[in-house]
């Protein structure tokens, strides 16, 4: 038929809605800002998006597994402060190692609760995010973390160093990426990730250990976080209690853009990259029209809604479908 | 001759690969408690959804009184004075019995206020009617199941109900609670209500019914006087003339015992359960639904912990405290609820198939693609699975089809014991013998294999010995020469053989 139905155009909105929208962004911004598609710009764009998106691809794992992280955010200054802290005491060499272990034990104790315990996964990491901020502020004793010799630190290569002419920071995103991706794509735990999230139920009757599963999803998230919280540590070399407060919404808000369902059971690592771009370049296109950085933070609730809500439509098959 | 209160004409409704209704025609008499019998899938609850408003029939019409009706939804329905008690109890739990009746329309004083004291005088009313032992304040999470119905019923006597419709409501009463269920009927009917009744109970059929109507895979069989009829005649419409060339008549040699259940329990679900299945033997397990089959087979898939007794596979006692665990020790479980339980609707029908072996087909660190593939195909071919390609998700295909994934994926797993759950619930005729056929194969190449079923015929079909359980016991074992249709109703009712007139 040559016509459309209005409930066939709203399937196919629906459906493609967030990449239309997108375009209709990138546009606009060109128009508005010819620097906003310049290679300078381009880099930068990803550069400060990177932090961000190595989280996301951690909680790219728990989504699809059909539970929520809430707490990426606060763990993300927990990571910061305490490598920060270690780094004058005991060496960038156990710094490191002694932050991902501390991360992970956090990672592990959510994955237990929600995984083994079977608690609520909203409850569990809403509450993490106030308790880790807790733990984080008793850790530093409320007060900023700097490194006393800022200049003589190899450190700094993770935030601020350049391979091949390309920032540290972009590199680790891809390569993490890139390995994470094959993981879900490819492997045995992937493959259950998307089984647990899909069906939990039908996925006992497969013999899939469903806790161990989750658990190792909030692990893996958990190790995101470390990484994010060590680029951003070596990016300032010094901290605020605060750094990685409200990321979790943003973090959220690319799983969901890259088309990773709250339902669980869907979604790529290619998707969220796609998601944390397009975040990116939405806040540094509002940026460069001139925008407050504050209004970063209504948009991104913004996009969370819209995304929720095209999922759900694309779902029903109609835009508009309310409680009957 | 007074009008009908309701008729349905020549109702058809097709769902994707399946003639779910086929020309269904009945009507219900003011004061007339009308049974509709059938085997499960052959089309009583499509009709029920028909009559509320559930689904639209694809032709067909709907009578009350002298006017034809359109139902567009459950309210319209319930408008229109058609009642209908479910066997899933829809009762807000944390609320009053009061609350649930009259939810939605509690009476009001100034300011939107409830009116308490109205409501539980008008609740206690109608609850008086019924003979229950509870109020209008207690708090339905605290009633028994029956209990619960009883709200149910309730409910549906404040509205100006025309025709009521009970869907299996004894399922899970009491023989006391039957009782007053029945008063409860016999009142309804000298109101002029007409009743639909739903049940597979042919004592209660027999009791209380004054007419019956049969469906068959959808299709209306006849309505007959129940007072001029006897059980006999009413299953064989039900089950219809395939019957006596679907019996299994293939007796080959059995190997050893592959499993051996002794003094089973769990519970109030089922007690003392012991049985075998020897390997190139298939066992039915017949009862109605909750008599505690599909219970026993969740223990043996590891998803219920025994509160006493023994399993043994080979001889060897074994303890299966998960599905991983089963699934290592050799033991297959086709779900009941195939959607539920059985597939990842949104995965791809390879993925899906090979879900329970991922760990182990490996090429280096991967899940060996090409391995799962192959495995696919083989599958696909052997049980003739017709689908587009291995991407296609699952929750594209039809029912039928969809089973044989599933069966495929524990095939697959190359089991010594296959246990298979309503292996045919809800798919069309065609695949329902594919699938029949290929528990025989089964069978003939060595495996242990028991299937549950609500069907008489499949049970009959493909088992060479059948037990019957009742209310969480085994009543009787058959072997394929001895049972009849009539000493297996028996047994699964809890008539002991011998007892029944």
């Amino acid at each position: 038929m040559a016509t459309m139905t209005k409930q066939q155009i709203g399937g196919i909105l629906a459906r493609q809605g967030i990449l239309i929208a997108f375009a209709v962004f990138m546009i606009a911004f060109t128009f508005a800002n010819p620097k906003f598609l310049s290679v300078d710009n381009v880099l930068s764009v990803v550069r400060s998006s990177a932090i961000l998106g190595v989280m996301a691809l951690g909680v790219t794992f728990v989504v699809i597994g059909g539970n929520l992280d809430l707490s990426v955010g606060s763990m993300m200054s927990f990571s910061t402060i305490v490598v920060l802290d270690l780094h004058d005491s005991i060496g960038p060499f156990l710094a490191i190692p002694a932050m991902f272990a501390m991360t992970l034990c956090l990672g592990a104790f959510i994955g237990f609760l929600v995984g083994y315990l079977r608690l609520n996964s909203l409850i569990v990491t809403l509450g993490m995010l106030s308790a880790i901020h807790g733990l984080t502020l008793t850790y530093s004793g409320g007060k900023n973390m700097d490194i006393a010799d800022k200049e003589g630190t190899w450190f700094s290569v993770f935030g601020q160093g350049t391979a091949l002419g390309i920032p540290v920071p972009i590199l680790m995103f891809i390569a993490l990426a890139a390995f994470l991706g094959i993981v879900l794509a490819k492997t045995a735990f992937g493959r259950k990730v998307y089984a647990v999230g899909g069906n939990g139920t039908a996925a006992t009757f497969s013999g899939i250990r469903r806790a161990r599963t989750v658990f190792l999803c909030y692990l893996l998230s958990s190790g995101c976080v470390a990484t994010a919280g060590l680029m951003q540590a070596s990016r300032s070399l010094g901290s605020q209690n605060t750094v990685g407060q409200g990321l979790e919404l943003g973090v959220l808000a690319a799983v969901i853009l890259g088309g990773a369902s709250l339902l669980g059971g869907s979604g790529t690592i290619f998707k969220t990259v796609i998601g944390v771009l397009i975040l990116g370049f939405i806040q540094n296109g509002l940026l460069l029209m001139g925008l407050q950085f504050y209004v970063q933070f209504v948009v991104t609730w913004v996009i969370i809604i819209l995304a929720v809500w095209l999922d759900i439509a694309a779902k029903r098959g109609k835009l508009w479908s309310p409680l009957a | 001759m007074t009008d009908p209160v309701l008729r349905l004409e020549n109702i058809v409704k097709t769902f994707p690969g399946v003639r779910a209704l086929d020309g269904v025609s009945f009507s219900v008499m003011p004061g007339e408690v009308h049974a509709l019998m059938g085997e499960n899938g052959a089309g009583k609850s499509t009709s029920m959804k028909v009559l509320g408003g559930i689904y639209q029939p694809d032709s067909g019409d709907i009578f009350m009184g002298e006017k034809k009706v359109t139902m567009s939804g459950p309210l319209e329905a319930k408008s229109m004075g058609i009642v209908f008690i479910h066997q899933e109890l829809s009762l807000a739990e944390e609320l009053s019995v009061a609350e649930n009746i009259y939810l939605g329309e509690l009476p009001r004083k100034s300011f939107g206020r409830v009116d308490w004291a109205r409501l539980a005088d008008q609740t206690n009313a109608i609850l008086k009617k019924l003979n229950v032992s509870f109020d209008a304040k207690t708090r339905v999470g605290d009633l028994s199941i029956a209990n619960q119905q009883m709200v149910e019923i309730a409910r549906a006597l404040t509205v100006d109900a025309k025709a009521v419709i009970f869907d299996e409501p004894t399922a899970s009463l009491t023989d006391a609670e039957k009782v007053v269920l029945f008063d409860v009927i016999a009142d309804l009917k000298a109101d002029g209500v007409g009743i639909i009744y739903i049940s597979h109970r042919m004592e209660e059929i027999f009791k209380i019914t004054d007419r019956i109507s049969i469906l068959r895979d959808g299709q209306y069989q006849g309505t007959v006087v129940t007072a001029d009829t006897n059980e006999e005649a009413v299953t064989q419409m039900m089950i219809g003339r395939a019957l006596d060339l679907s019996r299994n008549a293939t007796h080959h040699d059995l190997g050893d015992v592959a499993l051996e259940v002794r003094g089973l329990s769990c519970g109030k679900l089922y007690q003392d359960v012991s049985f075998e299945v020897r390997r190139g033997e298939v066992v039915g397990f017949y009862g109605l639904i909750g008599a505690g089959r599909t219970e026993i087979a969740e223990t043996l898939f590891g998803l219920r912990d025994p509160s006493s007794g023994q399993i043994l596979l080979d001889g060897q006692e074994v303890r299966l405290h998960s599905p991983a665990d089963a699934i290592a020790r050799g033991i297959s479980l086709v779900p009941e609820d195939r959607k539920g339980q059985g597939l990842i609707l949104g995965m791809s029908c390879r993925d899906n198939m090979t879900l329970p072996q991922v760990d182990t087909l490996k090429a280096g660190p991967f899940v060996a693609e090409r391995a799962e593939i192959d495995i696919f195909d083989q599958y696909r071919a052997r049980l003739d699975i017709r689908t587009p390609s291995w991407k296609t998700q699952a929750g594209n295909l039809s029912g039928g089809n969809q089973q044989k994934i599933v069966i495929g994926k524990w095939l697959s797993m190359q089991p010594k014991v296959l246990i298979v759950d309503e292996p045919t619930r809800g798919i069309d005729v065609g695949s329902k013998s594919e699938i029949h056929k290929l528990l025989r194969e089964l069978a003939a190449q060595g495996y242990a294999v028991m299937i549950i079923s609500s069907e008489m015929p499949e049970v009959l079909h493909v088992s060479d010995r059948i037990v019957a359980m009742y209310s969480g016991r085994i009543m009787r074992t058959f072997t394929s020469d001895e049972v009849t249709e009539d000493n297996l109703i028996q047994a699964i009712s809890g008539i002991k053989s011998g007892q029944a007139a």
